[in-house]
């Protein structure tokens, strides 16, 4: 079995995070960068089938500026076998599709049996790419799974959201997006650390894949940030907070 | 007029979700709207007729028995042929699991731009705009598509407004094949909501909690508050992963982004992840007991304070204030 697990380098949720003035785009180096958290739980869930399936080869794709690197080097400790970086200027300000357009290039290259990826970015959001990918391989896709199980030739889970509870399943080939739900990452062992430098990193320009360029046709036309919110008041209970703060609300014309 | 293509979402058994009137509202913006919607069973005259008055001129039904068998297989499918059939300027749907799915594949089948998680749309000198609130309403961009079809999905509870009842008028096609590319649906279990309290996107004011709730059971101090105010129950990440709540209530940056009139943080410290879930609420209300906690740097009313003395004071005002 081959797996394929997909990696974005994201700005850490944990600090500030900015949009460049001038394109709208993500300023990549005004916050630390970090391999997106739910991918470490989408590598999780291969590193899982391969615990119990041995022969597994789990191969970590990423599309990214030179750090990038990082975020698969990471990946790499956590146990994956190799990785792909697609490093190539001319993919910067790449919208979705042209995202997906490329990642699915690359997939069609490298060959795989399960593609497995995180439901959404924390800092794009949009939650479409592992879709457009699936389509564009001409594979099903499970999106927004948990509970994923895993088996010689299908792949199933559960997909809930606050309407509905669906049991789903493919046949492989297939892809997955997999959710918060999925169980949290192993952490990398001292022996992953140092043997993740010696695994296989290819580096591969868009040339390389041998597919048409694809162009971005979504374009940020404004961006506007916010004013931060400034702190109110603050009060100390002493007994009175309760109705302090129906005076609050009453006078805020809130209740 | 140009037609805009809307994906109405239904139960499974067939009813509307409330998302399509918001929509309809933003299609009718951009164009003559057309509400898809895909059943099992042929759509009965009256559903048509709900869906002109909320603004949508055609309503074209796509029926299939396959639906509840195919992961957004048979819906990408109608919806290409809408495309096909009617030539619009956009399609727009719901920023759901389902809408993103098929907003995705249908993105790739047709080779059309997408503009994701859209609060508001205009028409810009012929030019569709969409507004998109970003790392939690820190950054307010607007984008558009250069050329061709535009996907947009709409957060829901965003659009405000209604648009005018238009005809409504019904045309039906049927979809026979199975889509290769879907997955496969095994079972289906519609979530009954059996709470009177709002839903918590849209809702006018939200209660959450926190890690400093300390357990499940004591997190119900949480849902008498939000009773007591009608508003809904919202958590922290970390009242989440302690298992006091299921995650369907999770606000923040994994969650869901609320934007209510009032908001109110029980034992929740603030951290950037649930802040980029609830920053754009008009009125934060935050109570903590350790002063230091960050969510008072952007409450405008705080109090230092033990959440289990501070919320029955506050209910019991609450209450002594009710006729």
């Amino acid at each position: 079995m081959k797996i394929v697990v997909l990696i974005k380098q994201v700005p850490d949720t944990y600090g500030e995070r900015v949009l460049s003035p001038d394109t709208g785009w993500v300023d990549r180096a005004a916050s630390d960068r970090v391999i997106d958290e739910i991918n470490e739980r989408a590598l999780e869930v291969a590193l899982t089938y391969k615990d119990s399936a041995k022969n597994t080869e789990i191969v970590l794709v990423t599309m990214g500026p030179a750090e990038a690197k990082d975020a698969l080097r990471k990946g790499l400790s956590m146990g994956a076998d190799s990785a792909v970086h697609i490093l190539d200027d001319s993919l910067e300000g790449s919208d979705a599709l042209a995202t997906a357009t490329t990642l699915a290039a690359s997939l069609k290259r490298e060959g795989f049996d399960l593609i497995v990826t995180g439901n959404e970015s924390t800092d794009g959001r949009g939650g479409v790419v592992p879709a457009m990918v699936a389509e564009l391989l001409g594979v099903p896709s499970l999106s927004f799974v948990s509970s994923v199980v895993i088996t010689d030739d299908r792949v199933s889970g559960v997909r809930s959201d606050d309407t509905q509870t669906l049991q789903v399943h493919a046949p492989l080939p297939a892809l997955i997006s997999i959710t918060e739900g999925s169980p949290d990452a192993r952490f990398p062992s001292f022996k992953g650390i140092m043997t993740a430098k010696r695994k296989p990193l290819s580096v591969l320009s868009f040339a390389e894949l041998g597919a048409e360029h694809p162009s971005a046709r979504s374009r940020v036309v404004s961006n506007t940030e916010r004013p931060a919110r400034a702190a109110g008041r603050t009060i100390t209970d002493d007994g009175s907070a309760g109705s302090q703060l129906v005076d609050y609300l009453v006078a805020e014309r809130l209740i | 007029m140009t037609d805009i293509v809307v994906f109405v979402e239904t139960s499974v058994s067939g009813e509307l979700r409330p998302s399509a009137a918001e929509l309809l509202t933003a299609a009718a913006r951009l164009g003559s709207p057309v509400a898809v919607v895909v059943t099992t069973a042929p759509l009965d005259a009256s559903t048509a007729a709900d869906l002109g008055a909320l603004g949508a001129a055609t309503v074209f039904n796509a029926v299939s028995r396959l639906l509840t068998t195919s992961l957004t297989g048979v819906q990408t499918a109608a919806l290409a042929k809408a495309v096909e059939q009617f030539s619009p300027a956009a399609v727009i749907l719901s920023n759901t699991l389902d809408g993103r799915d098929i907003a995705g594949r249908l993105s790739a089948r047709l080779g059309a731009a997408v503009l994701l998680d859209a609060v508001d749309l205009r028409l810009d000198a012929g030019t569709i705009v969409a507004t998109h609130s970003v790392f939690g309403g820190a950054y307010l961009t607007e984008s558009s598509v250069d050329s061709g079809l535009a996907v947009v999905t709409v957060r829901q509870a965003s659009i405000e407004g209604s648009a005018p009842a238009a005809a409504g008028q019904l045309t039906s096609v049927e979809i026979e094949s199975q889509p290769l590319t879907s997955g496969v649906i095994d079972s289906i279990d519609d979530i009954v909501v059996a709470s009177n309290r709002p839903e918590l996107r849209g809702a006018k004011t939200v209660v959450s909690g926190g890690r400093g709730l300390g357990s499940a059971e004591k997190f119900v101090l949480v849902e008498q508050l939000a009773d007591a105010l009608g508003g809904a129950v919202g958590a922290s990440r970390a009242a989440v992963d302690a298992g006091y709540i299921p995650q369907s209530h999770q606000v923040g940056q994994t969650g869901i982004t609320v934007s209510p009139q009032l908001y109110f943080a029980l034992g929740i410290s603030g951290a950037i992840q649930h802040r980029a879930g609830m920053q754009t609420a008009k009125t934060i209300v935050a109570i903590n007991k350790d002063e230091d906690a960050p969510i008072f740097e952007i409450a405008d009313f705080g109090v230092v304070g033990d959440v289990f003395s501070v919320v029955p004071q506050l209910i019991d005002a609450l209450n002594s204030r009710k006729p």
